[in-house]
């Protein structure tokens, strides 16, 4: 780890302020990746500063029905609160499919969503990676590429967004508050993580005077038909190889919603606006998650190591729907599918 | 949170920090030091306070031999900077025994005979008080999906989580 200055934030404008003021400092609040990648020197920020003990740790019902979640609520306290158990049990279990007990004791929500991804030549610095070093080339294309995308990739990376709790946001259709020097914006969880493009080393569209203050859920939470299902190559406190979160709401047999978002599988968590418009006015059946899957699929494309997670993530999503269907969520302690 | 990664460029010097003075009260004592931005909690524990009972394994949070308890929560010490945590209340395990008595889980790691090199052991026991405090595991299953941030590679698990069980029973 290289030097640094320390500086604690005194409110959300003073954080901004120091942000727009040295652009090389970065935020700190959990700091269970950054100080993680600072150790191996990926990071090497001038400073940092603490926003930690800024007043965003409550979790608010909203008038419309929803919910408002502040960008230092820890994981684990998300994960148990009691408006997230009842109303949006999908984001919870998403949560405690990542990491262990201590990291989500520590890590923030808004630091869940400006985690960087584990690939591993991101970590090594003695490998080229477009995404740390812009132009240096990526190792993973044609290296040990087993954790890497599926879908929406660009030659210059392959990396995945590692986040199981982003996932559920995404299919929960959350909405990312930020301040900035600009003043304050809303950006809907779609467009904020970025596909990698030409340019890699921008993982979101946060502006680099910004700050996460808030993530707020609106009123549908899908407590009813859900199921967040993680498959990973040993069953806890490991990344998604895929993930799918899950969400229905049933008419009887015929859906009227569905949400589908994967995790493992790109550089965001992955959306298909046409896999989840057949499901609706559908019948909740094999045969229609089948064609879901088929849909969301259609333009994957694997690599040397990963090619096996087309196939997984068609099984994962059939299984996660039909959990879903039926009312069985997968329980996140049990690792038994059913 | 800025969203790009490696901003300044290689090579750049900046003036090195002074020592910033903090306050942590660890084990029910008030204890003052002088810590540089990057020492973690772990080290400042370790090197600063002389308590070498909380272990540095891997050092990236992947391993919990650092688990510590900050305001009763189990944390990984090796991925917090002790500056970050001024004014905090921690517990190692030194601070578990009270009155020369061993704590419950304490007692139970000897009864099961929950180890077998001892180096994880200190972190296990403080993330298995952090677990019984938290209240969230009732079964077998439960200990062992709470605890996967603790690894013991000598692979005492079985008897880990009889001790655990035993503790809870008491608690």
């Amino acid at each position: 780890m290289i030097n640094f200055q320390y500086a604690r934030a005194a409110d959300i404008a003073d954080a901004v302020r120091r942000i727009a003021a040295e652009p090389t400092a970065k935020f700190i609040a959990g700091g269970t990746n950054l100080i993680d990648l600072m150790k191996d020197d990926v990071e090497r920020p001038s400073r940092l500063i603490d926003i930690s003990r800024l007043p965003l740790k409550s979790v608010e019902a909203t008038a419309d029905g929803g919910l408002r979640i502040g960008a230092l609520v820890p994981n684990s306290d998300l994960a148990y609160h009691p408006l997230v158990t009842q109303r949006y049990p999908l984001l919870g279990n998403a949560i405690l499919a990542g990491a262990s007990a201590q990291l989500r004791n520590m890590a923030s929500t808004g630091g869940n969503l400006l985690q960087r991804t584990r690939c591993y030549y991101f970590y090594d610095t003695a490998t080229p990676c477009n995404k740390r070093e812009p132009g240096s080339g990526c190792s993973a294309v044609n290296g040990l590429n087993r954790m890497h995308a599926i879908l929406g990739a660009s030659e210059s990376c392959i990396a995945t967004h590692p986040s199981d709790m982003c996932v559920a946001l995404a299919a929960l259709e959350a909405k990312v508050h930020v301040a900035g020097a600009a003043g304050e914006r809303a950006i809907a969880f779609a467009d904020f993580h970025r596909l990698p493009g030409n340019t890699p080393q921008r993982d979101t569209d946060l502006r680099p005077d910004e700050i996460v203050t808030a993530v707020a859920l609106p009123a549908q939470g899908f407590a009813k038909n859900y199921s967040y299902l993680k498959i990973r190559d040993r069953l806890s406190y490991a990344f998604a190889l895929v993930s799918v979160a899950a969400a229905l709401e049933l008419d009887g047999d015929t859906i009227s919603e569905a949400r589908l978002a994967l995790g493992g599988v790109a550089h965001k968590p992955w959306r298909d606006a046409e896999a989840e418009t057949m499901l609706r006015g559908r019948i909740a059946s094999r045969e229609t998650f089948a064609h879901a899957a088929e849909l969301l699929l259609r333009d994957a494309k694997g690599f040397a190591h990963n090619a096996f997670k087309i196939d997984l993530a068609r099984r994962v999503i059939v299984r996660a729907l039909t959990q879903a269907a039926q009312g069985t969520p997968q329980s996140q302690s049990s690792k038994k599918i059913r | 949170m800025a969203p790009t990664g490696t901003a300044r460029p290689s090579g750049e010097t900046i003036r090195a920090p002074d020592k910033i003075p903090i306050s942590l009260t660890v084990n029910g004592v008030k204890r003052q030091l002088s810590v540089a931005p990057w020492t973690t909690l772990l080290d400042a524990l370790r090197d600063g306070l002389d308590l070498t009972g909380t272990k540095k394994g891997c050092d990236h949070g992947q391993c919990g031999a650092c688990t510590v308890l900050v305001e009763g929560r189990r944390i990984n010490s090796c991925l917090t900077f002790a500056v970050m945590k001024d004014g905090a209340t921690v517990t190692t395990v030194e601070g578990l025994a009270k009155d020369g008595v061993l704590h419950p889980l304490q007692q139970a790691f000897i009864d099961h005979d929950a180890f077998q090199c001892g180096y994880c052991t200190p972190g296990q026991i403080c993330s298995a008080a952090g677990l019984i405090a938290e209240g969230k595991a009732k079964t077998a299953e439960e200990i062992r999906e709470l605890m996967s941030g603790n690894i013991c590679r000598c692979g005492a698990y079985p008897n880990i989580v009889a001790a655990i069980q035993q503790a809870m029973g008491q608690s």
